[in-house]
């Protein structure tokens, strides 16, 4: 499990699967990222990251249920498996390791 | 956190081009959900910030699909069967309706794979004359040496060059030149090695020539000429002088005079060359040394001695054109004054002009060959193209008993697009089995195409080109065939056709009549030109040619052995009783060996510029040839003063003008002679039966001669004459195999050429005629199987076998005459410019129509009179029972 293997976009549409749990699918992950980061995130984008990360196995999907918004269409919907979890966990220790020696006086001047 | 229940039936759908768009590229297996994903975005997009604002970024949602993972297709996880059912399926039905229909299959098939096996051979010849001498690896740097002549304002032109221009070539133009490579005209020689003694015929070159025609070398090196007591042979030459042994390094005497070393021996030249016949190459050097003429010619430098060849290979900058401009007043520059007034102009013949453009007319390259292969490469076509009008009209005709099949396959399910795949891969799959037919008929008609063509063609298996014109030919017979049932029949309404109301149009039969009409204006056309070079052919057969060719033999004088002994040789003929007569001569009888101008005559007009064949020959010649005299009297040793006589032809008397020519004087100053005439003879045909009569001067000469004919005694056969002569002519010439030709044959192959094209045309004529008529004979039994009832109810109401029988051929012998009336002008327009080619030539008396025409009527009525018999003598209960 290389660290490397996750990268910054994949990252985040993990974690927003997780947040959006058990009906994560494209359109709901992609309206997600645009409401918290404010930038356009089309759905094809999202697509592809999370084809990226089911190959990866950090995650897993099914076809869920037809709706009319759809056109009858099925959804694909997605979940984190463990080893996604596990990433999630690792890569979020290693941040927290990382934030917590920044000195305060560093994080003042930011401000 | 967004309203789930919207009303989607307010806003409108999103553009459904970017939806088919993203359908195509999009993987199979990803459709559903992309689509859906974009759609639910879409119309969430459109409540929270209005239509407009989400059809604006619809497209962009659009594209941001377009990426490789989206697009790369899941691999299949079922296998892709080649042959799925319904695969299968069309494949039985169209093998079932090849058999259902024997006759049709059988008429379908065998007519087009006739065609296309000639157009196969056709193909096969014309890529054989096209790569004529391509085995030379420099063929497109390689060209010879030739020269423009002007005699009485007519440029003649010639491949013979004089030594000296060689050196000035490489002297003042080697930059030009690669290689400049002298050579003796290509001539018989007498090979001996061991026991073997063989006359095969080869040329002494210079050494370069090996590197000029980048030679195949099997045993030595290409520098094998350079020792002036050198050979080289081609491979089958060594093969018949050694046997299996090693010829390198033995020796061979060459014309029972010099010994040479073999030094080479490469890899015969192959039959498509012009210098194919050359069997073996010696070092120009040693014809230098042995030859005291050619001595004199090079070391004086004769100029105006015009005995030799040069081909030479450009430098690689250099072209053609500008090089024969450059060298064109060569020799004209290096001529006294007096020699210069035949304006010599050389220029250079590339190697790939040599075979189908060989011909000159006042120096201008006029063709030659070329003309033969468009000439057949024309009836070729047009003979694939009867075959497949055969083959459309046929499969289009049968396609109407079909309309039921469609209604129901329409019925059942099948879409138009099935159909239409189904129909295609029908005549597909008969033009394949066509062709696989074609190629067997090309492997067994080729031995018989190659004699006759005079070729060595094989097939080109490994040629991809043969292959593609193969596949591209059958996909587009099949396409053309196929594509009027795969287009019309499928546009069907199957509740009309089930019906029974649906009828087809009466226009429908018309693109047909138009192609039978097109069939038999080919067809008759080839008829025509076929009589017509059969009769020119047999008009020049027929023509006096002023002596008696049978029973006359010529045997050349290869050493002067029997030059020296030719008085005693020919008395020993005489006296073996197996001879009637014996004469030698300059050249054969069979051609006007050389020719001079310059001579003077009493009432000579001083500008005339004046040429004659000028033969010499012995006492006996005329006698032994037998030709005729319409005044004066032959040569006789009893004159003294005969030694100063000539006799001329009639074609000469006309030329110079004379009245009452015997006892006049002819001078030549060139030589400081003169002669007087003793007789005139009529004309003798010695060069082409189609050209007029050369004027000719008949000399005595007993120095120059290099050939002996011989009259065989007519009371014994000729094996036996032969069996008797052969040890006389040993005798005398022991190092030289006795080798003789007969006039008559020599004679005949002058026609060669015009035999060729009349047994091609024929050979042409005939299938053409074949293959329209299976054509005709299927379409007849198709319209007498369409008038069953017809014909039925005409019976019923009296109607007898005669007028069905009018009225079943009369549609079809209209078309043949329509076809006839445009066939005529056009053959005649034709065969007209042929004979032009022909100063003695025949006329197109119109009975040649009337010839053909009629031919083909009578051909069209018994091959439509076998149906309309057939459909006229049917009991009409039955027919009319069917229902």
């Amino acid at each position: 499990m290389r660290r490397s293997d996750l990268g910054e976009f994949e990252e985040v549409v993990l974690l927003a699967v997780a947040v959006l749990s058990p009906t994560a699918y494209s359109v709901v992950i992609a309206e997600e990222l645009e409401q918290e980061t404010g930038q356009t995130v089309s759905t094809g984008a999202v697509h592809a990251a999370l084809q990226r990360l089911e190959q990866k196995g950090y995650l897993t999907s099914h076809l869920g249920e037809a709706t009319p918004e759809r056109g009858g269409r099925r959804k694909r919907l997605f979940t984190v498996t463990a080893l996604g979890g596990r990433v999630l966990n690792e890569v979020r220790s290693v941040r927290n390791r990382l934030w917590e020696r920044i000195t305060p006086q560093t994080t003042l001047k930011w401000s | 956190m967004y309203p789930e229940d919207f009303n989607q039936s307010k806003i409108p759908a999103p553009p459904r081009w970017l939806d088919t768009l993203l359908g195509w590229f999009v993987a199979p297996h990803l459709r559903e959900e992309v689509l859906g994903d974009i759609h639910e975005r879409y119309y969430r997009r459109a409540q929270r910030l209005g239509q407009q604002k989400a059809r604006r970024t619809y497209w962009r949602e659009v594209l941001a699909y377009l990426r490789p993972s989206m697009i790369k297709r899941k691999p299949n996880q079922y296998r892709k069967p080649l042959f799925s059912d319904m695969l299968r399926n069309y494949l039985k039905i169209a093998f079932r309706n090849l058999v259902k229909n024997k006759a049709y299959s059988f008429i379908n098939i065998a007519g087009l794979a006739t065609g296309m096996a000639v157009a196969m051979l056709i193909g096969l010849w014309i890529w054989d004359e096209l790569s004529y001498n391509k085995y030379h690896q420099h063929y497109n740097r390689i060209a010879q040496v030739m020269q423009h002549m002007t005699f009485n304002t007519e440029k003649d032109t010639w491949a013979s060059i004089p030594i000296p221009v060689g050196d000035e070539l490489r002297k003042s133009y080697g930059q030009y030149f690669e290689r400049v490579v002298l050579a003796s005209h290509t001539g018989e020689h007498i090979l001996a090695a061991r026991e073997q003694k063989l006359t095969t015929s080869g040329k002494y070159m210079e050494p370069a020539v090996t590197e000029l025609l980048s030679l195949n070398m099997l045993k030595g090196t290409r520098a094998g000429l350079t020792d002036p007591n050198s050979i080289i042979l081609s491979e089958s030459l060594a093969k018949s002088l050694f046997g299996a042994d090693n010829p390198m390094g033995k020796f061979v005497k060459m014309d029972n005079k010099l010994d040479v070393k073999v030094t080479g021996v490469y890899e015969d030249l192959p039959y498509n060359t012009n210098l194919k016949s050359v069997a073996f190459m010696a070092p120009w050097a040693l014809f230098v040394s042995s030859e005291g003429w050619v001595k004199a010619a090079q070391e004086e430098p004769q100029w105006n001695n015009n005995s030799w060849q040069i081909f030479v290979q450009l430098a690689p900058r250099a072209d053609f054109e500008q090089v024969s401009a450059l060298i064109k007043d060569v020799k004209l520059n290096h001529l006294k004054p007096e020699e210069a007034k035949d304006k010599p102009e050389l220029f250079l013949q590339p190697m790939r002009k040599w075979h189908l453009y060989s011909e000159f007319q006042n120096g201008v390259n006029t063709g030659g060959g070329i003309q033969f292969v468009w000439l057949f490469g024309i009836t070729g076509a047009f003979i694939l193209l009867l075959a497949c009008i055969n083959f459309m009209n046929l499969s289009t005709a049968r396609s109407e008993k079909r309309a039921k099949e469609v209604g129901i396959r329409k019925a059942v399910g099948s879409v138009r697009s099935q159909l239409i795949s189904q129909f295609f891969s029908e005549s597909l799959l008969v033009v394949s089995i066509a062709f696989l037919l074609s190629i067997g008929l090309v492997l067994l008609m080729l031995p018989f195409f190659n004699e006759v063509a005079d070729k060595k063609l094989s097939m080109l298996w490994t040629n991809p080109v043969f292959w593609l014109m193969g596949l591209s030919f059958v996909l587009l017979t099949g396409f053309l065939a196929g594509s009027y049932p795969a287009l019309y029949l499928s546009a069907f309404q199957p509740v009309k056709v089930l019906k029974g109301t649906f009828r087809m149009g009466r226009l429908a039969a018309l693109p047909r009549k138009v192609l039978v009409v097109v069939q038999f204006t080919v067809s008759v056309a080839l008829i025509i030109g076929t009589i017509v070079v059969y009769r020119q052919i047999e008009h020049a057969k027929d023509r006096p040619v002023g002596y008696v060719r049978q029973g006359l033999i010529t045997v050349p004088i290869i050493t002067p052995e029997l030059r020296d002994h030719y008085e005693v040789l020919r008395n020993d003929l005489l006296q073996s009783g197996a001879v009637a007569q014996v004469g030698a001569s300059v050249g054969e009888p069979t051609q006007v060996y050389s020719a001079n101008g310059d001579f003077e005559w009493e009432g000579k007009d001083p500008g005339f510029k004046d040429m004659f064949g000028t033969i010499g020959v012995t006492h006996d010649f005329g006698k032994t040839v037998g030709w005729q005299f319409v005044q004066g009297r032959d040569f006789s040793r009893e004159y003294a003063t005969d030694s100063t006589g000539i006799v001329l032809n009639e074609t000469a008397v006309k030329y110079m003008g004379l009245k009452d020519p015997v006892g006049k004087t002819v001078r030549w100053p060139r030589a400081n002679k003169s002669w007087q005439i003793v007789g005139v003879i009529k004309d003798m045909v010695m060069a082409s039966p189609f050209e007029p009569v050369y004027p000719t001067f008949f000399l005595l000469g007993y120095d120059s001669p290099n050939t002996i004919t011989v009259r065989l005694a007519p009371q014994l056969s000729t094996s036996e004459s032969l069996d008797r002569i052969s040890p006389i002519f040993k005798k005398y010439n022991p190092a030289v195999p006795f080798e003789y030709k007969f006039v008559d044959d020599e004679y005949a192959s002058k026609f060669g050429q015009e035999e060729r094209i009349s047994k091609l045309a024929s050979f042409f004529a005939i299938l053409a005629i074949f293959i329209s008529c299976l054509g005709l004979f299927g379409l007849a039994s198709f319209v007498a199987e369409q008038r069953t009832k017809e014909i039925g109810v005409r019976k019923v109401l009296g109607a007898s076998v005669a007028n069905l029988w009018q009225l079943l051929s009369k549609d079809f012998v209209v078309l043949v005459l329509i076809s006839l009336v445009i066939a005529s002008p056009i053959a005649y327009y034709l065969l007209s410019n042929w004979l032009e080619n022909y100063s003695y030539r025949t006329d197109i008396p119109w009975w040649v129509f009337a010839v053909a025409g009629s031919g083909a009527v009578l051909i069209t009525l018994l091959t439509v009179s076998f149906q309309a018999l057939k459909a006229a003598l049917i009991d009409p209960v039955k027919s009319l029972r069917t229902e």
